[in-house]
């Protein structure tokens, strides 16, 4: 359904724009109908960039990106607002996502005037109620308040409300659940499994690995702008290929074991110049050895799992 | 006992009353003990770590002692505190990627509150250095500016200042939670050997990530509505929690190895009470499965094991 074909986002830095910041480098994969994908990467990975390109609000350098075959950077106008009304995005902190000083169901009324300005008030009052209870809130609670006035969970779970009023097929949420509690947290994970057993494609961008595996069928791990390992989550959970998705997975907290238990100690990272050609993990990779300074290549192990590193494409000629 | 917190209450105060944040809230830490604190946002649990260093206001001490080594520190006078703060007890705060001074480079920084407390900066540069080496900082970073470090290389920086004068009591408010998961893992670490090397005898990690905790953390304690709800060790509490509100927030934790598809982790329905007005009894009552006629009078927060504290008149009455 969605289709990402070597998506890149150069910046220019440096005093005269003279250097390039690769932060998304040749990334391609594709979303399917109701499947959920998850981008993980650290902070810099160039994870939000990828979901701000989908969502344009960011240009793409070079690439391309496909909506059901169709390239979305030729949609102006109204063919843009059609994009709009299957695609759209929900953010990190949903507090910025308001005006504070409108009451939160202005959201409501903004897609109402923009999108079905023919639809009358009381049959849209009726499709917003039903949209609230869908996402697993009381409309009488709600409605009719300030940002303030409700919690973070609330207002988060409100933006998907707006999402679903559209009849979006495609959702991009940038991790939306970060800043919630435990306790809210698990019911907007949930929420999102039920939008996607009716056919909602989700991009779930996030740092949690337990998070996404609970939610996706397929994982994308990204380094520096650059994918290093992608296939079915099962695969990439169970027997991760890479050693930075080896390290992730060292890193998360567990329940069932302790860090000390585990091998490999995290590296810290020394801050040194990238490498123009060669594997981007380069500098922290405890196997690195001299064909990193090479690119490699995505290649695929097994069935949906590409691996971009030269330790295991040896292994696996 | 390093640390003895007796029927501490701490209320915000709003002009339509009092927010009773902190209520009645006993308990001790042990001299070397990692005590993990948890719980919902609005619980509590940054009231808690403030007020045993400072009292911001709104926040108003109402009653209750806090002993830090026997001696009783008077959290009520901002002034007398002063004398304790940083040298006895120090906090990384909550954002500590912000809490740094941007126009002032980092060594300068450092240098202005050690002379604010009457040290020398230069006396202290050698034991500094060492300390930048432990959580392996290049030693320029003293001539930088906090904006040339990265979010976990300034996590690791402030947790080096705080800690300078070994105090005995550390408060770690929400450390990691800006993190990625490899310089959460990082910074996790350090601060266990930050008390293992002696640069602070006790801590208190407050935080939302119970799972980080069960990594570091000797003990935990878990806080609901103002209130505390239970505190033991961290293995009992992950593994053979006894209050239902632990044992509810135990099992919405999401794992790794675990699909919604083959297993639907289950929320906690309802939501805290507001603490305006907050009701009587047990406070979690209204959304407990368990609750009945007894939960209308609030439980004692009792040991029903050793070093294994719960509030809650059901296990009450199944272990008397």
């Amino acid at each position: 359904m969605l289709r990402l074909d070597s998506a890149t986002k150069t910046y220019h830095i440096g005093t005269f724009g003279g250097q390039e910041l690769h932060a998304v480098n040749d990334v391609s994969f594709d979303v399917g109908d109701g499947e959920a994908v998850s981008l993980i990467g650290e902070s810099g990975s160039g994870k939000s960039t990828i979901g701000k390109m989908i969502l344009r609000l960011l240009s793409i350098s070079s690439g391309s990106v496909f909506l059901d075959g169709t390239d979305i950077s030729t949609f102006k106008g109204d063919a843009l607002k059609e994009y709009y009304r299957k695609v759209q995005g929900v953010f990190q902190d949903p507090f910025s996502s308001y005006n504070p000083i409108f009451k939160a169901d202005r959201i409501f009324k903004i897609i109402h005037d923009e999108f079905y300005p023919q639809v009358r008030d009381d049959e849209w009052n009726e499709r917003v109620e039903r949209s609230l209870k869908d996402v697993g809130l009381n409309p009488e609670h709600v409605l009719n308040k300030f940002p303030h006035q409700l919690s973070g969970g609330q207002l988060q779970r409100f933006l998907i409300a707006r999402a679903l009023l559209l009849d979006i097929k495609f959702l991009v949420a940038d991790e939306i659940i970060s800043m919630l509690d435990a306790s809210t947290r698990i019911d907007v994970l949930n929420l999102l499994a039920d939008l996607k057993s009716h056919g909602l494609s989700i991009l779930f961008i996030t740092h949690d690995l337990s998070l996404a595996y609970y939610i996706s069928e397929r994982a994308i791990i990204l380094y520096r702008g650059c994918v290093v390992e992608m296939g079915s989550s099962d695969k990439i959970f169970k027997t991760p290929l890479h050693p930075y998705t080896k390290m992730l997975m060292d890193s998360v907290p567990r329940l069932d074991k302790k860090w000390s238990e585990g091998e490999g100690d995290v590296i810290l990272k020394k801050e040194q110049p990238e490498l123009t050609n060669g594997c981007v993990y380069y500098h922290r990779c405890p196997l690195a050895f001299g064909k990193c300074l090479e690119k490699p290549s995505s290649v695929e192990t097994e069935k949906d799992h590409f691996v971009a590193c030269w330790k295991v494409i040896n292994q696996n000629p | 006992m390093s640390l003895e917190v007796e029927n501490l209450k701490v209320y915000y105060q709003t002009l339509r009353g009092d927010v009773k944040a902190l209520d009645d809230v006993t308990f001790g830490l042990n001299s070397g003990e990692i005590m993990g604190l948890a719980g919902e946002s609005g619980c509590g649990k940054t009231t808690l770590g403030h007020s045993l260093i400072r009292l911001n206001p709104p926040m108003k001490f109402i009653e209750g002692s806090v002993k830090l080594n026997h001696e009783e520190l008077p959290i009520w006078d901002m002034e007398k505190m002063n004398d304790f703060r940083f040298m006895k007890i120090s906090i990384i705060p909550q954002y500590a990627m912000n809490a740094m001074n941007p126009t002032r480079k980092i060594g300068d920084m450092v240098s202005d509150l050690l002379r604010s407390r009457g040290l020398d900066f230069s006396a202290t540069l050698p034991e500094l250095k060492r300390r930048l080496e432990m959580v392996k900082l290049p030693s320029n970073v003293l001539k930088m500016y906090p904006i040339e470090l990265s979010g976990g290389m300034k996590q690791r920086m402030v947790m080096v200042i705080s800690t300078l004068m070994n105090p005995s009591l550390l408060i770690a408010d929400e450390i990691t939670s800006a993190l990625d998961v490899a310089s959460q893992k990082a910074v996790a670490e350090l601060l266990v050997e930050f008390r293992d090397q002696e640069c602070c005898n006790s801590a208190i990690v407050i935080t939302h990530d119970i799972s980080i905790l069960y990594q570091i953390a000797d003990s935990i304690m878990i806080m609901y509505a103002g209130q505390l709800a239970e505190k033991a060790s961290a293995e009992a509490i992950i593994h053979a929690p006894r209050h239902p509100y632990t044992k509810l927030l135990i099992s919405s934790l999401p794992k790794v190895g675990i699909k919604h598809t083959e297993k639907r982790l289950p929320g906690i329905p309802g939501k805290p009470p507001l603490l305006l007005n907050p009701p009587t009894g047990c406070r979690f009552r209204e959304r407990c499965p368990l609750a009945y006629g007894k939960c209308l009078e609030a439980p004692p927060f009792k040991e029903v094991e050793k070093g294994h504290f719960v509030a809650c008149w059901k296990e009450f009455e199944q272990n008397a």
